[in-house]
């Protein structure tokens, strides 16, 4: 297996002895089927044991280890070291608050993501006796996609609206909404539209598409961001031009 | 120290202490719940649960064949009161997701599909693509933020039960993102903490499953069972260790080695299934234990492919199409890609058994309580003996449901009849303890050992003495090894003296709750001399009823090698038999 030297430069601060954050490098000797999150592991068993980032599954599906890498919001267990030159960037995702080292606050993101009321609100309430509601695979596709967030907030890096507008509750809390508003169990749209249709809410979007650029799972946020926009438009025209029209 | 009142604690926010945490909420919205877990919720490992849950739910199965494919699968080392509450829970669990919004895969009338799995005689494994356990994780966590009560502490480390005169009245845990230590005040304690597989090097397991639920009850006297039963899955990804789910052979998959013969024939898991059709119970549909130990028969003959991550053999998807692989193995698919290079619509995919499950953990009851009055158990990291010697693909992820919300009705019932008149004095003295200890490891100044050093002969010798196979020889050296290593714990220092996110100290106390479960290990596997499931022993190759129809039961000793005991199965209709996954039987 070859190998090859690269020098990782890590973004370090510690809030108890830092003032501001500084680069750090460290020549790592590394295989070349590595992921950047395995270097860092090296790092932290090796060289460094004050090191201090997120990490768990090492199969981009936990959502822990997004950073910044050379600059791009990546997961640093899917970012292949093969793919870089000898010197690798790693910084914390921005538009976060830096805690320590590569650790982010991401108590905004929890937050914003709750607000949107991420649960099934039942159309039709339903005892267990009765078993399982039916749902063909075709209305399973509708709103499948939107499922496979992983809450890794790669997304509101790349987002330059969050980066400008903090209130902007972003494209993984959007995505996640019209997750359980295309469910064809789900009743709850208009539950979740207060919120979502606000001002801080899809309007925000100005629609670079970033967002699902960066998304490692493909949920497509840009997209789900769009047909919000389109329904929420379309309400608004119900309401105002013929309120006539239930909702 | 800070004090926070709660009436009860759940400690680990993954499948089982989120369903804990439901049920609470939606019994009583009074309850003060304190859920408290190293890590947020949906990074919890509950997410890389691919295949999917097993529950009867079609007209052809029954819960009688769930339970005879549970137990026989279990090698008779299950509760069968346990296993038959189980399999009685389990479709109710399993439609509940449902109705929480869980995305199951469906059938085209739109009912929800069902996939077959290893040692499974009826297709009844619920499956959501092959993301199962992803998705539970998740709708349990988004269902449970409907719930004001529910009160997390998201990235605080448990540190130590707070126990007086045999009942359990709390914890001490650390508050990462500051250094502080809180004191948990509560009525009942649910241990919902993940196993321990990342004892081992080569393991499908997440960084944070260090065995730290199991050693938290251990070390306050809590006994650990059966924990010499390790499950090797037996299609991992040779670089990695990543999983591909038991979905790829439950789809049609098989497994060839490097002469391109199905060998899992020559090891009495014949005759041959025609290819694409793949036969429930037998050839690529056995279970675990007997797949990956045949891999090992493979290897010494010699017959396995080998390649620069080591030995491996073939699992070959190809004729499965891209369309179905799409439909049903997506995430596979990106994860071969991805990890290995390989694509499964058209290469061969190298593989090898890897650890991946603990059958053993903190010695529970049918109610999930464990021995200490106050303290219940729950998911990987308990043992209610559902999974026996060896547990079948699809039972864990429903075993979270059914038990999380098991131990929380117990913790409720608990509260109620058990007075909570614990000495105020004795409690607080025992937290201070605990802060004390973690404050003298933070603050020692000089050490000879280090942390990644230590882990690495742990994962060396647990590899080396405690693998597929096993000998009454290399389990001793395991032991000896081991208590060498827990004593040079002793020695180790940290660079890291401040507060804030200080991974090198959650890495010391991970280590030191790795080093006790291992201990447990080796010593259960030593003093067990059969062969049954997961455990094989090349000296005692035969599965001994008269002397260990029983499960081992081991007792935490703070220097010394644990003191064994054992506790008879229950069993209620299932008599000891054969194992037979031959395609011939009936």
């Amino acid at each position: 297996m070859s190998e090859r030297q690269i020098q990782i430069e890590v973004l370090r601060y510690n809030p108890e002895t830092d003032i501001e954050p500084t680069i750090q490098a460290y020549t790592v000797s590394c295989l070349n089927e590595w992921v950047v999150l395995d270097a860092l592991n090296y790092i932290k068993d090796n060289l460094d044991a004050t090191l201090s980032y997120r990490w768990s599954c090492h199969m981009a599906v936990c959502g822990s280890c997004g950073m910044m890498i050379n600059g791009e919001p990546k997961l640093a267990c899917k970012a292949f070291i093969h793919e870089y030159s000898d010197r690798i960037r790693v910084e914390p995702l921005v538009h976060f608050p830096i805690k320590r080292d590569l650790i982010t606050d991401i108590e905004d993101f929890i937050a914003k993501f709750a607000s949107v009321k991420p649960y099934l609100i039942p159309k039709e309430k339903r005892p267990i006796s009765d078993g399982e509601y039916q749902q063909k695979p075709e209305d399973l596709l509708k709103f499948k996609q939107y499922t496979l967030c992983i809450n890794c907030m790669l997304c509101y890096s790349a987002c330059p609206k969050y980066g400008l507008v903090p209130e902007f509750i972003g494209p993984a809390a959007i995505s996640i909404a019209h997750r359980y508003n295309q469910d064809s169990r789900d009743g709850g749209r208009h539950h979740r539209q207060e919120i979502i249709a606000s001002s801080e809410g899809v309007w925000e979007c100005s629609f670079v598409g970033a967002c699902s650029e960066v998304c490692p799972k493909h949920v497509d946020p840009a997209g789900a961001l769009q047909q919000v926009k389109l329904a929420s438009t379309i309400d608004w025209y119900r309401e105002h031009l013929m309120p006539w029209v239930k909702k | 120290m800070d004090i926070i009142q709660t009436d009860i604690a759940i400690i680990g926010a993954g499948g089982a202490g989120l369903r804990a945490a439901i049920t609470l909420a939606e019994a009583n919205q009074k309850l003060r719940i304190a859920l408290i877990s190293k890590v947020y919720p949906m990074r919890s490992h509950t997410c890389a649960a691919e295949g999917g849950a097993a529950g009867v739910s079609k007209s052809d199965d029954s819960l009688d064949c769930h339970f005879e494919d549970t137990v026989g699968g279990g090698d008779w080392l299950c509760d069968q009161d346990a296993v038959e509450y189980f399999i009685k829970e389990a479709p109710r669990e399993l439609i509940q997701l449902e109705h929480w919004g869980c995305p199951w895969s469906r059938e085209q009338d739109g009912s929800v599909a069902v996939r077959p799995f290893g040692g499974m005689k009826i297709k009844r494994t619920w499956f959501a693509a092959d993301k199962s356990g992803f998705h539970i994780l998740h709708t349990l966590f988004q269902t449970s933020l409907k719930y004001p009560s529910i009160q997390r502490f998201d990235e605080y480390y448990a540190l130590d039960l707070i126990e007086d005169d045999g009942r359990c009245y709390g914890l001490t845990a650390l508050e990462i993102c500051s250094g502080q230590i809180k004191h948990f005040e509560a009525g009942a304690v649910i241990i919902a903490a993940g196993g321990a597989g990342r004892m081992f090097q080569f393991t499908t397991n997440g960084a944070i499953k260090t065995g730290d639920g199991m050693s938290l009850a251990y070390r306050a006297g809590v006994p650990l069972k059966d924990m010499e039963f390790i499950q090797y899955h037996p299609t991992g990804l040779p670089n990695t260790g990543i999983l591909l789910t038991e979905g790829c052979r439950g789809e049609g998959g098989i497994l060839i080695n490097k002469d391109g013969r199905r060998y899992l024939q020559d090891y009495g898991m014949g005759p041959e299934t025609p290819v694409g059709k793949p036969a429930l119970k037998t050839m690529e549909l056995g279970p675990r234990d007997r797949l990956s130990q045949a891999f090992w028969h493979e290897q010494q003959k010699g017959n396995t492919l080998s390649t620069q991550w080591g030995d491996c053999v073939l699992l070959d998807m190809r004729h499965l199409g891209e369309k179905k692989i799409n439909e049903r193995l997506p995430f596979v698919r990106d994860l071969s890609i991805s990890y290995l290079g390989m694509d499964p619509v058209k290469d061969l995919i190298p593989i090898r058994p890897v650890v991946h499950y603990c059958m053993g953990g903190i010695h529970t009851d049918i109610n999930a309580a464990t021995p200490l009055l106050g303290l219940f158990a729950a998911g990987e990291c308990a043992c209610v003996s559902i999974n026996g010697a060896n547990r079948l693909g699809s039972n864990s992820l429903t075993e979270l449901l059914v038990f999380g919300r098991r131990a929380a009705m117990s913790a409720i019932a608990c509260i109620q009849s058990i007075p909570r008149l614990g000495n105020k004095a004795a409690l607080t003295a025992k937290a201070e303890d605990s802060q004390s200890r973690i404050l003298a490891l933070v603050h020692k100044s000089r050490g000879s050992e280090t942390i990644s050093g230590i882990r690495k002969e742990m994962m060396q010798t647990l590899e080396e003495g405690a693998g597929i196979y096993r000998t009454g020889e290399s389990l001793s050296k395991t032991c000896e090894k081991i208590a060498e290593l827990r004593h040079r714990y002793t020695s180790i220092a940290l660079n890291d003296k401040t507060k804030v996110f200080n991974t090198e100290l959650l890495q010391a106390l991970e280590l030191s709750s790795m080093l006790n479960c291992a201990e447990a290990v080796a010593v259960c596997g030593r003093d067990r001399k059969e062969s049954r499931g997961a455990h094989q022993r090349l000296d005692f190759t035969a599965r001994d009823d008269t002397n260990f129809l029983k499960h081992t039961l081991a007792y935490y000793h703070p220097k010394d090698p644990p003191r064994i005991e054992y506790l008879d199965v229950v069993i209620t209709k299932s008599r000891p038999g054969v194992r037979d996954y031959s395609g011939v039987r009936k």
